[in-house]
């Protein structure tokens, strides 16, 4: 009995050398990996913070106090609460098409809303100013009008929504193509009504990645520079995001400054990072694969 | 007429929510991209060339293309050592080393940048080491392609990880029970199984550095044509008002992009294709 266990055992250590590499190599490729990660990763992350806490938790707090920082964290929020309901009721409706449907233009239509994912942050906030910019189309009207889209608050939550308009769509729709229709075309006939089928049966399938898909969407809102950069004007404590003070007292050598505003914006990808991995661990056991879910499609979230 | 576009379904809410899909990505990104191109007409085609040939464009073509190029390339290498890594070894840490490959997409590109800068430039953590050495990093076109590859991190590692997942392990030891060493069996076995999903995360290290702005510019010293990248160019030019320039060079840029999404499905389509068919 013990000498097959043994020769079982023996077996499994064999098939497992044929296919491991020797000590070595596989201590020198950790080391690589550790080692260039260590470089690009772990190192500028230990100095967000490092920089942020230079001349002590005093004025690391300090920096929040201040009104300008206040207003940009206000305005932050603001732009997030609108950019993120937004896309969440874009995204719900594309994927509710999309996935329980068949039409014609359909595959065409899920390739063209990964189209905000391809495009240059500053291409994003160009596009807008060509619109609404004093030398846009339709500027002079709303200047006429004494209207403000750009340089204001509008133009900062247009170029956010646009950034972010592909992130709750693409957690969905992939995830309600493979779970099929048959279970809302069994509560449809059971008496369910079209909404009561939606809210009792679809979004209790679906809410771990709906939320993903928010918290994503979220993250990328709140810590968008490029876009934001070019419709925004920069004006101290009106149009300014926290990205946006972040650079402004960068460049004005409030290097801790920066860095306390920059560490509030680490804290939330860090947070982003780890609802990321519970949510996976939470879906694993109904996804059979494990899921790229961020980098299967070009260009790409955050 | 509908009933030809659409199958019937005993689903309700198709007409509202395609509907409303379609109005809102038509407000929102179809028609303000379309408007970047209907600005372009107002340029005559000399203007337009002029603007997207001139010196300091090329220049800033060169760097960004050059460093997202060069990105890529070591993305490529050292983004398959790390799959390779985290799916094959089991070490202290590897599920926190494997939570934060992704800090590059979830990390506003602005901390990134300054962080990256603080780092590199002269008295940093590493620039003081290098700076011996005779290698300026921050405020140099080195600068740049620190920070595009960084942003590029997380595409190679998270194409390859899964592939490298799905393996089927008795390939590898049949061939080596077939008398292959492990260097043959990684060329002849695993490579050919990792080189699609390594092509597609290049392709989108490579679009995502092309369009990227926020982290390259606190750390290139943004010098007009050395280290100027051309979304910086782009927004120089807004500045200057010269909204027909920046719109000639958005309408490169964006070109560009499309390009490199169409290659990107159509490298995932073939490879898709070759699964099906072994």
């Amino acid at each position: 009995m013990s000498t097959e266990i043994a020769a079982r055992v023996k077996n499994e250590e064999w098939k497992a050398s044929l296919t491991s590499e020797s000590a070595l190599v596989r201590w020198a490729l950790i080391v690589a990996a550790l080692g260039y990660l260590t470089l690009f990763l772990f190192i500028p992350l230990a100095a967000v913070f490092t920089e942020a806490l230079k001349n002590g938790v005093e004025s690391y707090f300090a920096s929040f106090t201040d009104p300008d920082a206040l207003s940009a964290i206000r305005l932050t929020f603001l732009a997030a609460s609108l950019a993120v309901p937004l896309n969440l009721v874009f995204g719900v409706a594309a994927a509710w098409a999309i996935a329980k449907f068949e039409f014609v233009g359909k595959q065409i239509l899920t390739t063209l809303i990964d189209i905000p994912l391809a495009v240059s942050p500053v291409i994003s906030g160009l596009i807008y100013v060509l619109l609404f910019g004093a030398q846009g189309w339709i500027g002079p009207w709303l200047a006429e009008h004494d209207i403000k889209i750009i340089f204001a608050l509008p133009g900062i939550v247009l170029a956010t929504t646009f950034v972010t308009v592909p992130f709750i769509a693409r957690e969905l729709i992939p995830l309600m193509q493979s779970q099929g229709r048959e279970e809302e075309e069994a509560a449809l006939t059971l008496g369910a009504s079209g909404w009561q089928t939606f809210t009792r049966v679809t979004l209790p399938n679906i809410k771990w990645s709906l939320l993903y898909g928010v918290i994503l969407c979220n993250a990328r809102a709140m810590g968008e520079f490029g876009a934001v950069s070019v419709v925004s004007g920069h004006i101290r404590g009106l149009t300014n995001t926290l990205p946006l003070h972040v650079e402004i007292l960068y460049n004005e050598y409030n290097a801790v400054g920066a860095f306390a505003v920059a560490s509030l914006l680490t804290l939330l990808a860090i947070v982003t990072l780890i609802a990321k991995t519970m949510i996976e661990r939470k879906t694993a056991s109904s996804r059979t694969a494990h899921d790229p879910v961020w980098s299967t499609q070009p260009g790409n979230p955050l | 007429m509908a009933m030809v576009l659409k199958q019937p379904s005993v689903l309700p809410g198709f007409g509202l929510t395609l509907g409303f899909a379609l109005f809102y990505f038509s407000l929102i990104v179809l028609i303000p991209l379309s408007g970047l191109f209907v600005k372009t007409t107002t340029l005559s085609w000399e203007q337009f060339w002029h603007t997207v040939t001139e010196p300091r464009a090329m220049a800033s073509y060169q760097l960004t293309f050059g460093a997202s190029f060069l990105g890529a390339l070591i993305n490529g290498f050292f983004g398959s050592v790390v799959a390779w890594v985290l799916v094959r070894y089991r070490f202290p840490g590897r599920s926190i080393v494997d939570a934060l490959v992704d800090l590059p997409f979830a990390l506003p590109t602005a901390v990134a940048g300054i962080a990256l800068t603080a780092i590199y430039s002269s008295n940093g953590w590493i620039g003081r080491y290098l700076e011996p050495l005779g290698l300026k990093v921050a405020f140099t076109p080195l600068g740049v392609l620190v920070a595009l590859t960084f942003i590029g991190l997380p595409f190679v590692v998270r194409t390859v990880q899964p592939v490298l997942q799905d393996l089927d392990m008795e390939v590898e030891e049949a061939a080596t029970t077939l008398g292959a060493n492990r260097w043959q069996t990684f060329r002849a076995v695993i490579v050919p199984e990792l080189w699609p999903a390594l092509l597609t995360g290049m392709a989108m290290a490579f679009a995502r550095s092309v369009g990227e702005y926020g982290s390259v510019i606190f750390i290139a010293g943004n010098m007009p044509l050395k280290s100027e990248i051309t979304p910086l160019l782009i927004m120089t030019k807004l500045e200057q008002y010269d909204y027909a320039g920046a719109t000639a060079l958005g309408v490169v840029m964006l070109v560009v992009s499309f390009i490199l999404a169409l290659m990107i499905n159509l490298i995932q389509w073939w490879s898709g294709k070759r699964h099906t068919t072994t």
